[in-house]
């Protein structure tokens, strides 16, 4: 099966100190990949290669066969590759609708005059907020949200355009349970084909969503494999949980 | 200062105009009181422009579109009015309001805040100049090589401004901006040296037309191509193009992160706002005759910026408000203390820093506000 | 040997005036990086000291003396001033502070003309700093020389303060994290304001001593802002060392623009700034900014 992302070798030297020194990752297509690791393992400067918005200082990474080392953010983007900020990344002085509609905008190949682009993404936006319970909001500036519906809408903006690799940077960090079921249940009801890298301290939220986990520790991998099977790796709870998972819930 | 694009319209206004999918109950507007307590954003809506849209626009700002249509009859009832000198001075304040556009555009709307605006306005003045000097009296030759030559001199220039941010962009372009009066100030063969560029013939509007001598002419002239210029730009930023502005402005890293490609966005701004600053050059030159680097320095340039804070940064008719005020301010000044002006906008400067953080619209959106929560209804 | 005289002081000059921008521009990348501030009065304040030069400085030591004294204290005044009326801005971001400085250099700019007048102003030296030294040989103008030295010693001093020092030390930390210097008792504001006192001394230390060079008139001030503006975008805002390298390069650009070509020198600069804003390489992996 060809893997949908193959980063290796990756490393990122800031002032002579190797937030990621030689992390490799391959995810195939709808593999839902989560990243925890202490503070400071490199875990969001991890996201932060894979999505562009920094140039690794070494290694190589590949999109469906394609090097995209080189590429841009933006590029990326449009080449399917879709993020959630640590803190939401919203329009705050438009509105919630006009969020998705910008989100959506360099992702329809639908009619190029703008006027029917932006009818036919305004009523694709209202179906999302629907399903996410924001639609009361849609009409709403986007800075007026509180910060669990600030959260989802920001995944919601990651989602529209249909990615086929959505990095999420700590979605679940200052949700309350009802916020927190919202995001389970949207994880869940991702499309297949959507491969997830997640990177997150609830491990809970680890242990439902994901089926690969990787620990980073000093920009380097500790441990991977699946949830269980890292979390009785003796090293992982050395370093990262202190004691079993069972000890922690 | 009324007008659909200047007035701040709560959210819920633009809900005319979309497609069939668009639910009544998805329309239903924000908090009507502005109780959440920040701005109303003003596009919260963008209105598809297309003769549907531009109807339902109407029609929706009725009020907007008839106070433009008044504030027109108004400003060229003045040109009919006024005295010679008067008349000269506000076409002087509409060119002056254009050069305040771009800086609006830039600025306000790209989020790029600019003191450099004033040197595409110096090639489309100079341009105009030299064509004139040359034996090219026609005012639409004048325009359209002045937007021609400001927008090519905006895209280049842009190419290596556009690529810094915040207060790095403010020192590059007050450097591009000094460093274009320096070369109107050194190359003498071409621009008259500090001396400038005089005896400019009068303008002709279009072929067929006789020179204007009359100045009520020539203001009438510069009015027309303003309104012109100004109704095209308000088009394109209350367009696909102003929604795309206004999310780079709000969060750069994100519009990225969906797709977009900022870079381009931004330099495309930056290039139209050149434009229009050249297009305001080549009427100054129509409008006073006389070129030279004095009228495009760096007190211009502080000017400007002045009158697009004061008037509200993404406010296309702000800056002509506050472009107006400025001159006039200074104008009316000079008279009993006359060589005074950069005290004089030094200080309005600080005082519109410290106590007009979002200009004369801030205050109003502000004013609205404190009505509204009083329960009176704006 | 006047051949080599011929371009040997037009590099003198070029140095002289590249050094004389450092002092200038380093005050004013540090006021940015330290400060937080966009200086644009940073060039009023080097004026104030041209002017005190002018007024002070009529041929004789002392003269010269107490126009150097009047002359810092004036630019250090200055930046005092500059930072009371920064300060309260400070909740608004750097752009509101940088409109504050353009403010307060157009209403220097109106003050100085009505106190002296719209000309240039002549500016007298002393005799023995008029003529030209030989030295090794060759002729060289003294005053560029004591010039150079006097910048040297003055970046010496800068760099054993800023190094070596407790005040030194405590800037520095200004600079990496304001909130922990907070915590440690020392005053932020404090900081700020003595950084732009400090940097607006420099800059009517330079006005006095550069008064030949670059001088007394209406445009001094925007000129000299101008230079510093591009010695700090072509330096890297903030960078020290850089600002030294670009200040040479922009002196030498000036000097020789005089002599070889009159009026490339806007282009040149604009060139090298071009230049050096699309070769800065990128953070992201596009290379956009």
């Amino acid at each position: 099966m060809t893997a949908l992302l193959a980063a290796t070798g990756l490393r990122y030297t800031y002032r002579r100190l190797a937030a990621v020194d030689g992390v490799d990752l391959h995810l195939a297509p709808g593999a839902q990949h989560a990243l925890i690791g202490p503070n400071g393992a490199g875990k969001t400067t991890l996201l932060h290669l894979l999505a562009g918005t920094l140039r690794p200082t070494g290694g190589r990474i590949r999109l469906a066969g394609r090097d995209i080392t080189r590429t841009g953010p933006a590029r990326r983007a449009r080449l399917g590759i879709a993020r959630s900020f640590q803190t939401p990344a919203l329009l705050d002085s438009l509105t919630v609708l006009d969020n998705l509609v910008l989100a959506g905008w360099r992702h329809t190949h639908a009619s190029g005059w703008a006027p029917a682009r932006y009818r036919h993404l305004a009523g694709r936006a209202l179906a999302d907020l629907d399903a996410l319970g924001l639609a009361d909001q849609a009409r709403q500036p986007a800075g007026t949200l509180p910060h669990g519906q600030r959260r989802l809408l920001d995944i919601a903006v990651a989602l529209t355009g249909a990615p086929k690799l959505l990095l999420l940077d700590e979605p679940a960090a200052g949700l309350e349970d009802a916020d927190l079921r919202r995001l389970r249940a949207v994880l869940r009801g991702l499309p297949p084909e959507t491969a997830v890298v997640l990177v997150e301290h609830n491990l809970d939220l680890v242990l439902a969503a994901a089926d690969t986990v990787t620990v980073l520790h000093h920009g380097r991998i500790l441990a991977t494999g699946s949830p269980h099977d890292v979390a009785a790796d003796p090293t992982v709870r050395e370093v990262y949980l202190g004691g079993p998972i069972e000890a922690v819930r | 200062m009324s007008g659909a694009d200047a007035t701040i319209r709560p959210a819920g206004s633009g809900g005319m105009g979309r497609g069939g999918e668009v639910t009544a109950a998805a329309a239903v507007a924000m908090d009507p009181t502005g109780e959440a307590g920040i701005r109303a954003p003003r596009h919260g809506s963008r209105l598809p422009v297309t003769v549907g849209g531009l109807v339902a626009t109407a029609l929706a700002s009725a009020r907007g579109v008839i106070g433009y249509a008044v504030l027109g009859l108004l400003a060229a009832g003045a040109g009919a009015v006024a005295d010679a000198y008067t008349t000269v001075t506000l076409a002087r304040i509409l060119a002056l309001g254009l050069l305040a556009v771009s800086v609006a555009v830039v600025t306000g709307w790209a989020g790029l805040p600019s003191l450099g605006q004033v040197a595409p306005f110096a090639v489309g003045a100079y341009t105009a100049a030299l064509l004139a000097r040359a034996g090219h009296p026609i005012g639409l030759v004048h325009v359209g090589a002045a937007l021609v030559a400001a927008g090519l001199f905006a895209a280049a220039t842009g190419l290596a401004v556009v690529r810094t941010r915040g207060t790095a962009f403010l020192m590059v372009t007050l450097a591009v901006g000094e460093l274009t009066a320096a070369v109107a100030a050194r190359w003498t063969s071409l621009t008259g040296g500090s001396d400038g560029l005089a005896g400019i013939p009068a303008t002709r509007p279009v072929w067929g037309v006789p020179a204007l001598t009359d100045d009520r002419h020539v203001y009438w002239y510069v009015l027309a191509v303003t309104a012109l210029v100004v109704a095209v730009t308000v088009a394109v930023l209350r367009s696909a193009a102003g929604l795309l502005l206004t999310g780079v402005r709000d969060h750069e890293a994100r519009m990225r992160a969906c797709g977009h490609p900022v870079a381009v966005y931004l330099l495309a701004a930056y290039t139209g706002a050149g434009a229009i600053a050249g297009v305001g050059g080549a009427l100054l030159v129509s409008a006073q005759r006389y070129i030279s680097p004095a009228d495009v320095g760096f007190e211009v340039a502080a000017l400007v910026l002045l009158a697009v804070i004061v008037g509200g940064t993404t406010s296309i008719g702000g800056a002509f408000v506050g472009a107006g005020l400025i001159v006039g301010t200074r104008d009316w000044l000079a008279g009993p203390w006359p060589g005074h002006a950069p005290l004089l906008l030094g200080t309005v400067l600080i005082a519109t820093v410290y106590l007009l953080p979002g200009g004369l619209a801030g205050l109003i959106d502000r004013l609205r506000q404190r009505a509204a929560r009083l329960g009176v209804r704006s | 040997m006047g051949l080599v005289d011929a371009y040997l002081i037009p590099v003198v000059d070029g140095l002289a005036y590249g050094l004389l921008l450092f002092t200038v521009a380093a005050g004013l990348t540090v006021a940015f990086s330290v400060g937080g501030v966009l200086n644009l009065a940073h060039g009023s304040l080097y004026a104030l000291g041209v002017y005190t030069a002018a007024t002070l400085s009529d041929g004789t030591w002392t003269g010269l003396g107490l126009a150097v004294g009047v002359g810092t204290l004036a630019g250090a005044a200055g930046g005092g001033v500059l930072a009371a009326g920064v300060a309260p801005l400070a909740g608004r971001g750097h752009l509101a502070q940088a409109l504050f400085t353009f403010g307060a250099a157009l209403v220097v700019a109106d003050g100085l003309t009505s106190l002296f007048g719209p000309d240039e102003l002549p500016v007298t030296i002393p005799a023995g700093l008029g003529a030209s030294a030989m030295i090794a040989g060759h002729r060289y103008p003294a005053y560029r020389l004591a010039v150079i030295a006097a910048a040297v010693v003055l970046a010496g001093a800068c760099w054993l303060v800023a190094a070596r020092t407790r005040v030194g030390a405590r800037v520095r930390a200004a600079v990496d994290d304001p909130q922990m210097l907070a915590c440690l008792g020392v005053n932020p504001r404090m900081v700020q304001a003595g950084v732009l006192a400090a940097a607006g001394g420099l800059a009517g230390l330079a006005g006095v001593l550069g008064a030949p060079i670059i001088g007394p008139g209406p445009g001094t001030a925007d000129a000299v802002l101008l230079l510093s503006l591009l010695v700090v975008v072509l330096g890297g805002l903030g960078r020290v060392l850089g600002a030294l390298v670009a200040a040479f390069v922009v002196g030498l650009i000036q000097t020789l623009g005089v002599t070889l070509a009159a009026g490339w020198a806007p282009f040149l600069l604009f060139a090298a700034m071009a230049a050096v804003l699309v070769a800065r390489p990128a953070r992201t992996a596009g290379g956009t900014a």
